[in-house]
């Protein structure tokens, strides 16, 4: 296989997603293009030398433009989230790699539906894979489930409107952990197996799930399908912690 | 690439001297222990666990749980480092060595290599060089308590010197092997040996 090569990244665009959230835009010439659920490490590196290296999900579905977004939470008192989040603008450039990692993947000719499971920004790479899905027109049932503290957290908000609007088997169910909007009367506690339990029954026990989010929240929903009755081959795990930032 | 790209307002926060010395490369240092896995934490009751030594041996050998938690450990504390970028430094383990496990096969003149196979159907391949001399263990403790099933728990392997995802979780024994035969990351585009002070992350790397 030949080496992933360190790239030059241009920051094209900035966007606020949430508080503490935001989705970084770059122009990355040569670009190999990717699969929905990859990632890639950034490098940066200060005028002294030192370097830093992260790695962050792709959240844009795969594109024929040199372009991908990186949506990045804001870790407080981290090292590098944080000056992306307040120092970055247009026009930076730091080196990335990628893509990498092969199996948190979806391939848009795969025919089982899809339960995609997030906590917090654990929906990032799943999002790649929901806007993958939208973009090849397929007609695989799709469900996320998706967990937030309370509404203002929930990142892509007004896209996962949009296409939940789109009736083409994609449902977004939403559960907010710390604060329900006014007159909800959906989910309002932390992802168990009843709700795994009710959500599954939308979609079947073929499905293919996608698990990404902290570490509680990932051994849980794991866990519950495997009891529910998913074979583990069913279910595809990532972890996005808080760790380092 | 040839020339450095600085990152315009980049200043970042280096590790004190003397821990920064640990650190391989690309690394930064955490508290925490994060924990990674492709799929569902298997669980094995301890009444159907073994541990197996196969392949290239004289006679295959198979310890039940309360067999393998005879076996002489020791203590090993070690720094550690996953190629998610994050070290941890003196993790304290309780465990058994490899070379003591190996003890108790004659090994074929012509196994050059080990898989390790794991609940879950994980793999990851070492060349034997990378397990002995007291250089690779199983461990069933950490921190003076049982280790927890999403650290890999009853047993996993640990191979302190190289990328975490050699230090297989959940393993269930060994095979070796005269030829190298890549495990399940290494088929997915992570680098064959993993030495992060070589930052061998990627294939090609």
């Amino acid at each position: 296989m030949a080496p992933l090569q360190w790239q030059v990244a241009t920051v094209t665009a900035l966007r606020s997603e949430t508080k503490r959230v935001k989705t970084l835009t770059l122009l990355v010439p040569g670009w190999p293009s990717h699969r929905p659920g990859q990632h890639v490490d950034i490098r940066l590196t200060a005028e002294d030398g030192y370097q830093a290296q992260r790695s962050y999900s792709i959240a844009s579905a795969p594109s024929a433009q040199p372009l991908i977004d990186l949506t990045v939470e804001r870790v407080a008192g981290g090292e590098v989230s944080p000056f992306l989040h307040d120092e970055l603008v247009a026009g930076d450039r730091f080196e990335m790699r990628g893509p990498i990692g092969g199996y948190f993947v979806w391939e848009a000719a795969a025919a089982d539906p899809l339960l995609l499971v997030a906590g917090g920004s654990g929906v990032v790479p799943l999002m790649a894979i929901i806007r993958h899905r939208a973009q090849v027109a397929s007609g695989v049932p799709c469900t996320l489930l998706y967990s937030s503290r309370s509404r203002d957290d929930v990142i892509y908000a007004a896209e996962l409107e949009r296409l939940n609007q789109r009736r083409d088997g994609l449902r977004v169910i939403y559960t907010f952990t710390r604060a329900e909007p006014p007159g909800w009367t959906g989910y309002s506690r932390r992802i168990d197996m009843s709700m795994l339990g009710e959500v599954i029954e939308g979609t079947g026990r073929m499905a293919q799930a996608f698990v990404c989010g902290p570490t509680p929240l990932v051994e849980v929903a794991a866990r519950s399908l495997v009891d529910i009755g998913l074979a583990a081959s069913q279910v595809r795990t990532e972890r996005f912690g808080p760790t380092g930032g | 690439m040839g020339e450095r790209l600085v990152t315009r307002g980049f200043v970042g926060r280096r590790a004190a001297p003397e821990r920064g010395q640990r650190v391989p490369p690309g690394q930064y240092v955490t508290d925490d222990f994060p924990v990674l896995s492709a799929g569902p934490t298997p669980r094995t009751a301890l009444a159907d666990w073994t541990f197996r030594i196969e392949g290239l041996v004289g006679q295959p050998v198979s310890w039940s749980w309360p067999e393998f938690s005879a076996l002489p450990a020791r203590e090993y504390v070690v720094d550690i480092s996953c190629v998610t970028k994050w070290t941890k430094l003196d993790t304290r383990w309780q465990g058994v060595s490899l070379d003591t496990l190996l003890e108790h096969v004659e090994l074929d003149s012509r196994a050059a290599f080990v898989v390790a196979f794991c609940d879950g159907g994980y793999t990851t391949n070492l060349p034997i060089a990378d397990v002995l001399n007291d250089r690779a263990f199983v461990a069933h403790g950490y921190d003076g308590a049982p280790l927890s099933p999403e650290h890999g728990g009853p047993a996993r392997l640990v191979v302190p010197h190289l990328y975490l995802w050699k230090s297989a979780k959940w393993v269930r024994g060994l095979r070796l092997m005269e030829r190298d035969e890549p495990g399940f990351w290494e088929s997915f585009g992570y680098h064959n040996r993993g030495d992060p002070w070589l930052e061998e992350r990627y294939s090609g790397d």
